[in-house]
């Protein structure tokens, strides 16, 4: 049994809407007290913690990613469950959701709790989402009960949509017997056959094919749809959209309009989606290659809004490494994707609190609260007595400099290599471990 | 551009003469080439200054114009290496003639021949022509930008030989000299050089690099430009490549305004199961005799080949006096002989 006292630090905790200086008691892979400052020393030293000097430092539960994929099994040499839950550690993040789309897919109970298994030696906490159809062929949907019980968070073929109307139907009602988020990656492929980039006029220019914001926004609307007709059919439990990364201000509007109607869709945007433009692909930069892809500046400003008045729920990085020859092609050849755990939490202050003036409190509720609250984590996402020691400590004022070289991730295809970036994480505790310290 | 990739300028080999790269201005232009990409290069022709482009065209009217004999030995010891991913009759052939004109050594690897077969990556076949001797490589590639990949990874000049769909940028500059030629001006261009004249592009827009190239080109020189084609083979957001373009579905009302028609072939190989109706294609995209009389009858005929008669463009036509396709075709190895002196002279034409 082991007590950290962390003392002298702002803490921002958005459950209780706690946004000021206070002390905080862990003890053993428990949250004991919150304390004001210097009250909590008696009881510290009587437990003989170790202090933790958090002078100018915000304290904050640890950040959530619902949206990583952390490449095993099958595809080590891009990244393993160590390596990335490193990385995630690096960038002040306690619980991972990783997606299933491996080798073998995540379909069955026995690849969910290999995932799960000790050997792979995470640092911080990883919570699987599993296949929602068998191969993630969209096809036959898997055991959700199992996958459940297993360890499985949320169902999902990330990648690669289940577009069968008939499918998605039975995958919504299946999850939501089980208790369990459906989770779609919104992209029609029978219309972004060939694709590389957002489709206009610098695609034209480029000579390259183009994904139009309908091959997202259709998916959206059709599995909003769906989830209408079965909650005001009011037979069976409720069903949970969750939309990954939304990229269009379109998809937006249709989310939007599903929670004025109240329905339980929910849905993530990327910090990529609310940084770039598809400007960044000139030249062929295949770090600025992903799907979806990036889009116009309106499509951009729309996913800033959509953060700000919470259509947005939350921010999940999609952190997808690959390795330096994959990326070293011809930028159509070359796979989707980037890095995203080491930068999500400094490029979010950049351009929510710093450019757009939201409050901490408000981005630690999206990068931790909200999306522990979508996957169903218990005692995540918050700092209350009882909760899991989940903890990170950074400075939002001071910058630090990305060298993608010195993460702890295997591959190092992101856009924001070499940017100077605000907000440095000094500290990650995972369930009372200090595993990253700068 | 990421600096996660990094140049490999430093290693390229010293066969340039820094003075010559120092005298060459910095490309005032729209897409720049990135850090670590060759000044010799010609990846885009949005890269190239009008400053640039009237010294290439002079020079290109130089070498036409004097005996072989006076530059055969411009390029003399220099290897050249055509590297070759789709297969090419007039823009291999007319580079591979430039460069033995000028005195060089080239090479030729075709994807069909060489370890590509084998899966070797574009970059490390790159390297290896490099380490091999290459100074500078000239690339025809299926994929849209493998050039600026090539560039960045060898350091060395990379002239673009069509990539995919993106873009031809020595075809636009041959087209440019044939059409300042049979309009009878001087080949040195401003702003305003085709001021009042029309062209139409026509045809296979999507798919064409060569529209591509033609239609960022000839609006900074004053023309007007008309892209005309169907909706599949022409979507509205071509009209922003550049001001000065418009689009029309009606090629007769095209050819009214155009004082040159440039043909362009349906490129079937690129189609990616889309369907045309070749019949009605034909009935309203082919220039023919009726329709060249009719509405256009003085425009200069213009085809980058390879044509397919009988289709877009009828024999009487492309044969006919008002065609300058072999003229397109001459001027290509004018143009390219130029390109090459560029390219190993640090990027000064």
């Amino acid at each position: 049994m082991k007590s950290i006292l962390i003392k002298g630090g702002h803490l921002i905790d958005p459950p209780s809407r706690t946004d000021r200086p206070r002390d905080l008691l862990i003890h053993d892979n428990k949250i004991v007290e919150l304390g004001d400052p210097g009250k909590l020393n008696a009881t510290a030293k009587k437990e003989g913690a170790e202090v933790i000097d958090a002078t100018g430092l915000i304290v904050a539960p640890g950040l959530v990613d619902i949206h990583v994929h952390l490449r095993e099994p099958g595809q080590g040499y891009k990244e393993t469950i160590e390596s990335g839950t490193k990385a995630g550690a690096m960038g002040g993040f306690t619980a991972l959701c990783c997606m299933p789309n491996t080798s073998p897919v995540v379909d069955s109970p026995e690849i969910t709790r290999w995932v799960l298994s000790p050997e792979r030696n995470a640092v911080i906490r990883v919570f699987p989402v599993a296949a929602a159809t068998r191969g993630s062929m969209g096809e036959a949907i898997t055991e959700y009960g199992s996958l459940k019980a297993a360890g499985a968070v949320g169902v999902s073929d990330d990648g690669k949509p289940v577009l069968q109307d008939a499918v998605m139907h039975q995958a919504l009602i299946a999850a939501a017997r089980a208790g369990l988020p459906m989770i779609q990656h919104a992209e029609n492929t029978k219309i972004t056959v060939g694709a590389s980039m957002n489709a206009g006029a610098r695609a034209f220019r480029l000579g390259l094919r183009g994904m139009s914001v309908e091959a997202e926004s259709g998916i959206v609307e059709r599995d909003i749809r769906l989830v209408r007709e079965l909650t005001t059919s009011g037979k069976g439990p409720r069903p949970h959209l969750h939309v990954q990364h939304v990229s269009t201000a379109k998809a937006i509007e249709a989310i939007r309009h599903a929670k004025r109607a109240g329905l339980h869709v929910t849905c993530e945007v990327a910090p990529h989606h609310f940084i770039l433009t598809d400007e960044a692909v000139e030249g062929y930069n295949t770090h600025a290659k992903m799907n979806p892809p990036l889009r116009s500046e309106a499509d951009r400003a729309a996913m800033v809004t959509a953060l700000l008045d919470g259509t947005a729920d939350c921010i999940a990085t999609d952190h997808a490494p690959h390795a330096v020859h994959e990326k070293e092609q011809e930028f159509e050849k070359a796979p989707n994707g980037i890095t995203g755990l080491e930068t999500a939490l400094s490029l979010s202050i950049k351009m929510l609190h710093h450019q757009h003036r939201m409050p901490l409190l408000r981005l630690i509720h999206l990068m931790s609260t909200a999306p522990a609250h979508i996957m169903g984590l218990r005692g995540r996402g918050t700092l209350a007595p009882e909760a899991f020691a989940d903890v990170v400590l950074f400075d939002p004022k001071s910058t630090w400099t990305f060298n993608a070289r010195n993460s702890p991730s295997k591959s190092r295809n992101t856009p924001f290599d070499g940017h100077t970036l605000p907000g440095v994480v000094k500290m990650t505790i995972s369930e009372g471990r200090i595993v990253y310290k700068a | 551009m990421s600096p996660a990739t990094k140049s490999a300028s430093k290693s390229a080999p010293k066969s340039v003469p820094k003075k010559a790269a120092a005298q060459s201005p910095q490309p005032k232009a729209t897409t720049p080439p990135a850090d670590g990409i060759h000044p010799g290069s010609l990846l885009s022709i949005t890269q190239l200054s009008l400053e640039e482009v009237s010294n290439i065209l002079a020079l290109a009217e130089r070498l036409a114009g004097e005996p072989l004999s006076k530059h055969a030995t411009l390029l003399e010891n220099r290897k050249l290496a055509l590297l070759f991913y789709e297969s090419s009759t007039r823009t291999r052939t007319s580079f591979e003639l430039a460069a033995k004109s000028l005195g060089a050594m080239t090479t030729l690897v075709s994807d069909k021949s060489s370890s590509i077969e084998k899966g070797e990556s574009l970059k490390d076949t790159g390297l290896t022509l490099r380490a091999l001797g290459a100074e500078c490589i000239i690339l025809r590639h299926n994929a849209s930008g493998s050039p600026y990949l090539l560039a960045k990874h060898t350091g060395l000049p990379v002239l673009n030989a069509g990539d995919g769909m993106h873009e031809h940028p020595s075809q636009a500059l041959l087209d440019l000299r044939t059409i300042l030629s049979r309009l009878g001006k001087k080949q040195a261009v401003t702003e305003t050089t085709l001021d009042g004249i029309t062209v139409c592009i026509t045809g296979d827009i999507l798919h064409s690099r060569v529209a591509r190239s033609n239609a960022l080109l000839l609006p900074r020189l004053g023309a007007k430009v008309i892209l005309c084609g169907p909706q599949q083979l022409l979507p509205p957001e071509a009209v922003d490549l550049s001001p000065g373009i418009t689009l029309e579905r009606d090629f007769d009302k095209a050819l009214q305004q155009s004082q040159v028609a440039m043909m362009l072939r349906i490129q079937k190989e690129r189609l990616a199961g889309m369907q045309i109706d070749l019949a009605d294609y034909q009935k309203q995209y082919q220039l023919n005799e009726d329709r060249y009389f009719k509405h256009a009858p003085n425009a200069v005929v213009m085809h980058p080949g390879p044509m397919i008669r009988g289709l877009e463009i009828t024999a009487d036509i492309a044969d006919g006096p008002s065609s300058a396709i072999e003229e397109q075709v001459r001027n290509g190895l004018a143009i390219r002989m130029a390109l090459l002196a560029r390219a190993l002279n640090g990027g000064a034409a």
